[in-house]
């Protein structure tokens, strides 16, 4: 079953869903978020109104594919972002260089 | 029938009244000893006759665990309305005061959230008008 390179079938399963990218979004805008800031960020910014718990399987989710670390410092827990996996997706299928004429979108000038 | 009081949990008393006074900036109102402990209220300088928190003892075996769950996923249980999150937070930052969510602006309400050093998160709150 593993001969179409199901290996990184985490993260394809964990950007499928609509939530989880949007949590991916808010993490970039600020990484090392507890769950209350991402709860209230989904809410207000993405219309998601899951509960916590269901925000805490979709943090699961992201973590087991890789996207997202968690860490205890003290008595808190705070989610990182980490786009590393997300390479399996361009070294499978690099995309075109991009021309002087067309700049990358979200570029950082 | 009006509302007078709240309650916060403080693992320690005294350290609870010297944070809530000296770095958030509210006043003792009542102290009265009671056993080993205190009957202690504070309340803010904006609103000296208005609601006042009770800095209560943390001491039932069920507050602990319960506290620590809201604070893991970063649950402020109480809320203090301020005019400038941004400026309040960056002076308390610079009393050493630790914040697990810097400022956020959500629509028209602008959040932090604060360690009291007590065992709580409590969350600054300023709402835009218009």
């Amino acid at each position: 079953m593993a001969g179409v390179g199901d290996a990184h079938g985490n993260v394809f399963r964990a950007l499928a869903d609509p939530t989880r990218r949007a949590i991916l979004d808010e993490l970039q805008d600020r990484s090392g978020q507890t769950l209350f800031e991402l709860c209230a960020r989904l809410v207000t910014r993405h219309g998601v109104g899951s509960s916590r718990q269901a925000v805490s399987q979709h943090l699961e989710v992201l973590e087991a594919a890789g996207l997202v670390h968690s860490r205890r410092e003290g008595r808190y827990k705070f989610h990182d972002l980490d786009t590393t996996p997300l390479r399996t997706i361009t070294d499978r299928w690099p995309p075109p260089p991009a021309t002087p004429e067309e700049e990358p979108p979200c570029g950082s000038a | 029938m009006r509302i007078g009081l709240t309650s916060i949990f403080v693992d320690d008393q005294e350290k609870a009244l010297r944070f809530y006074t000296d770095v958030l900036g509210f006043l003792p109102k009542n102290d009265v000893p009671l056993g080993e402990h205190r009957w202690l209220t504070v309340v803010s300088p904006e609103a000296p006759d208005g609601v006042e928190i009770v800095l209560e003892p943390a001491g039932h075996p069920a507050v602990g665990p319960f506290r620590e769950a809201l604070v893991a996923d970063g649950i402020p249980f109480n809320a203090f309305t301020v005019d400038d999150v941004h400026a309040e937070a960056d002076r308390l930052r610079a009393l050493g005061v630790r914040f697990t969510q810097e400022p956020l602006t959500m629509g028209p309400v602008t959040t932090a959230v604060l360690d009291d050093t007590c065992g709580n998160l409590i969350q600054l709150m300023q709402v835009s008008a218009g």
